[in-house]
């Protein structure tokens, strides 16, 4: 498998017929992690939300590419399957559906009739990653989030993450709602994945994940757009001034959507 | 489609018919009563259904049907509805309402249970079964329905439990429609004597597109003191069966009756279940589940009346409307004036599909007792669209998707059936109508 890269190119995205993200543009490899930071109310689950497909959010303009697939032409499962996953803020609760039948549904999804995975090599992989993250076995025959905590849903969605192995994952706030020793659980589960052949999007707005994970690029947004780029060292200065500086520097008053610079 | 809702048989028929079937003198009677009555007494009317444009009067009455000398004889998607324990052990099949097939334990027998086919119970056991044909439990007057079953009755099952004997293994029932067009008159009569127990699983299935036919079903079940009586059934008639069913049971002192009903015709039904809880401690368990698809028209009423003091009534009913289909999902609970200190539940939720499928629940509680408890929940959604998104993001295929959602939004009642032949035939039949 040759590494991937995500190319977002000027991308405007509406709900309900406001304006959320007005031109922004990004590229992730495999082999890199990215990290988005920014205040609440700045486009950030936007952004999330618009490469994956969520029914609810209008592209008005610009370019997702996945290699040379155009993400934007395709459904949300063929999304999936052509490699992108989203570790999603608030992930949906499904009843009756166990955690072991949606995986395993998810993982024969990508791969031929007839050539199903079988339940011996599902419930060992299954069983590894589950002990990774700390998780109970009991998780395996609950019913999707159905009344997981805010944690356990950030743990699952990392287990789908690993049992999936997708190109390119994006992160949306994996690390809120999560005490230490999950937090410390959830990074060696993404860390675990790190290679070349795998691209990350992580956002979040506290510096606090990213002294476990270490990333090779830290992007700003604000209003819609990535306002400043750098390195791991932008997220220290992030985590130790604030974004205050940030809005000085670009002269801007409040970075939430919706106000003009 | 006819909307004629006479019958066209006559006297000379029926009595020709009841003779043919060597029934008692009683039955002729009773056949020849309820078929003049029919033509005078209103059609059903289920609340919020309009039924009269429905076809109840083409079908075929008295289709032949060859016997099987084994199981093997039967087609092997019939042949799979047998249940696993089932093979050695206590079963009847029909054949377009012709019993073809029969067998009970010597076990049973010895202890005095019959589990036969109706036309054998008329000729064998008449004076047993005259008491309790459609007296206590059902009358042959309550509309047309009730009465054209009477007058036409062609297939059903006997099933006598006597005083404390209890059944360890269910006993089953197979209707098979082979004859798209055969229609069923189908009566079931289930007696618990006291300190009794029995499981009774039924399932109905016929095959067919379009073809025209009607299947009119009663079931009288008796539950005696202290006695117990689970009741699972699969319905699953083919699109052009237009079905009346009604199941219907009294239960005495301390005993207890378990419906466990998957509902999964695809022509239109029109469904009745109610328990009287008579006795005090009475006690009543029915959970239904159901599966409307194309542009089937469905109307399911679940009740429990509460007579005697401290009975208990439990109603489960959950609902998938797929397609353009709709139904009324009607959960009564009624507890009578004396019926201190009971407690009545009931929840009904129906998930829709998609923009066409409709479904309305209507908890309907009477309560004339002041020292009860009564509690219900009803609620009629849509499938999510984020919960969709959510499992789409995984891989998973819309249609994957919504399969996941309906046997996820089912699985509550399913697991919960008490039968385990019914719950897998359950899924099954569920798994072919989300495909
Ligand atoms: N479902 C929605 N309906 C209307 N406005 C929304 C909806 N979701 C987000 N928004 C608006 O879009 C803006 C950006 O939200 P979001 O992308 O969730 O920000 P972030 O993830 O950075 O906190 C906010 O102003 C928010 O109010
Ligand atoms: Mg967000």
């Amino acid at each position: 498998m040759a590494a991937s890269t995500l190319k977002i190119e000027n991308l405007h995205v509406s709900i309900e017929g406001k304006e959320i993200l007005k031109g922004l543009n990004l590229e992730i490899n495999g082999g890199e992690i990215h990290a988005v930071m920014g205040p609440n109310g700045t486009g950030k689950s936007t952004l999330a939300s618009a490469i994956m497909g969520h029914p609810k959010y209008e592209i008005t303009e610009g370019s997702v590419f996945l290699d040379n697939e155009d993400v934007l032409e395709m459904e949300v499962d063929e999304r999936a399957k052509a490699g992108l996953f989203l570790a999603m803020q608030y992930p949906s609760e499904v009843s009756g559906v166990t955690n072991a039948d949606f995986l395993r549904s998810a993982i024969n999804a990508r791969r031929e009739e007839g050539d199903e995975i079988s339940l011996m090599k599902f419930i060992k992989k299954l069983d590894k990653k589950m002990a990774e993250l700390d998780m109970g076995e009991e998780f395996a025959q609950r019913y999707l989030n159905e009344g997981f905590s805010g944690g356990e849903k950030k743990r699952n969605e990392i287990l789908q993450l690993m049992m999936l192995e997708p190109k390119i994952a994006v992160l949306d706030e994996i690390d809120s709602g999560l005490d230490i020793d999950a937090l410390k659980v959830v990074s060696k589960g993404v860390n675990a994945m790190r290679s070349d052949d795998f691209g990350c999007l992580i956002i979040t707005h506290y510096q606090r994940l990213l002294n476990y994970i270490t990333p090779d690029k830290v992007h700003v947004m604000m209003q819609g757009r990535i306002v400043k780029s750098g390195g791991a060292e932008l997220a220290q200065r992030l985590e130790s001034e604030g974004y205050d500086w940030i809005k000085q520097e670009l002269g801007i008053k409040d970075e939430t959507v919706g106000q003009e610079a | 489609m006819s909307v004629d809702t006479k019958i066209a048989f006559d006297q000379d028929y029926i009595k020709s018919f009841s003779e043919k079937r060597q029934e008692p003198k009683w039955m002729e009677s009773l056949r020849l009563k309820a078929l003049e009555k029919s033509e005078n007494l209103p059609m059903p009317k289920p609340d919020k259904t309009k039924i009269d444009k429905w076809n109840f009067t083409s079908f075929k009455h008295d289709v032949p049907a060859d016997a099987i000398s084994s199981l093997d004889d039967l087609p092997k998607d019939v042949r799979e509805l047998v249940a696993k324990d089932q093979q050695s052990g206590n079963l009847l099949v029909h054949r377009n309402s012709t019993p073809v097939f029969h067998q009970l334990s010597e076990e049973l027998k010895e202890q005095g249970v019959i589990f036969t086919d109706i036309q054998t119970a008329l000729q064998e056991h008449g004076d047993l079964v005259e008491k309790y044909f459609m007296k206590d439990v059902m009358k042959v007057d309550e509309n047309r329905l009730t009465a054209v079953h009477a007058a036409l009755l062609n297939g059903g099952t006997f099933l006598y439990v006597p005083r404390n004997v209890e059944v360890d293994v269910p006993v089953q029932a197979l209707y098979w429609q082979e004859d798209p067009e055969a229609g069923l008159f189908n009566h079931v009569i289930i007696v618990a004597e006291d300190n009794s127990s029995v499981t009774y699983v039924e399932n109905y299935l016929s095959y067919g597109n379009d073809e025209e036919s009607v299947a009119n079903i009663i079931a009288e079940v008796h539950v005696g003191q202290n006695a117990r009586v689970t009741f699972g059934s699969v319905d699953n008639f083919s699109k052009g069966v237009t079905t009346y069913v009604n199941r219907r049971a009294n239960v005495a002192r301390d005993g207890k009756v378990d419906w466990a009903l998957a509902q999964m015709n695809d022509g239109n039904t029109v469904s009745t279940n109610t328990t009287h809880l008579i006795g005090d401690g009475s006690n009543a368990d029915s959970k239904t589940v159901t599966i409307g698809r194309g542009d089937q028209k469905q109307n399911f009423t679940n009740q429990i009346i509460h007579h005697g003091k401290n009975s208990e009534g439990m109603l489960l009913v959950h609902g998938v409307q797929k397609d353009s289909a709709s139904a009324i999902f009607n959960g009564v609970t009624k507890i009578e004036h004396g019926a201190a200190k009971s407690n009545g539940e009931q929840t009904q939720r129906v998930l829709m599909m998609n923009e066409k499928a409709r479904g309305d629940a209507n908890p309907i509680l009477l309560i004339d007792e002041d020292d009860v408890m009564a509690g219900h929940a009803a609620s009629v959604g849509k499938v999510d669209p984020i919960q969709l998104y959510y499992l789409q993001s995984r891989g998973i295929s819309r249609h994957e998707a919504e399969r996941l959602i309906i046997h996820g939004f089912l699985a509550p009642v399913i697991n919960e059936l008490p039968i385990e032949g019914v719950r897998k035939r359950a899924v099954e039949v569920t798994e072919g109508k989300v495909n």
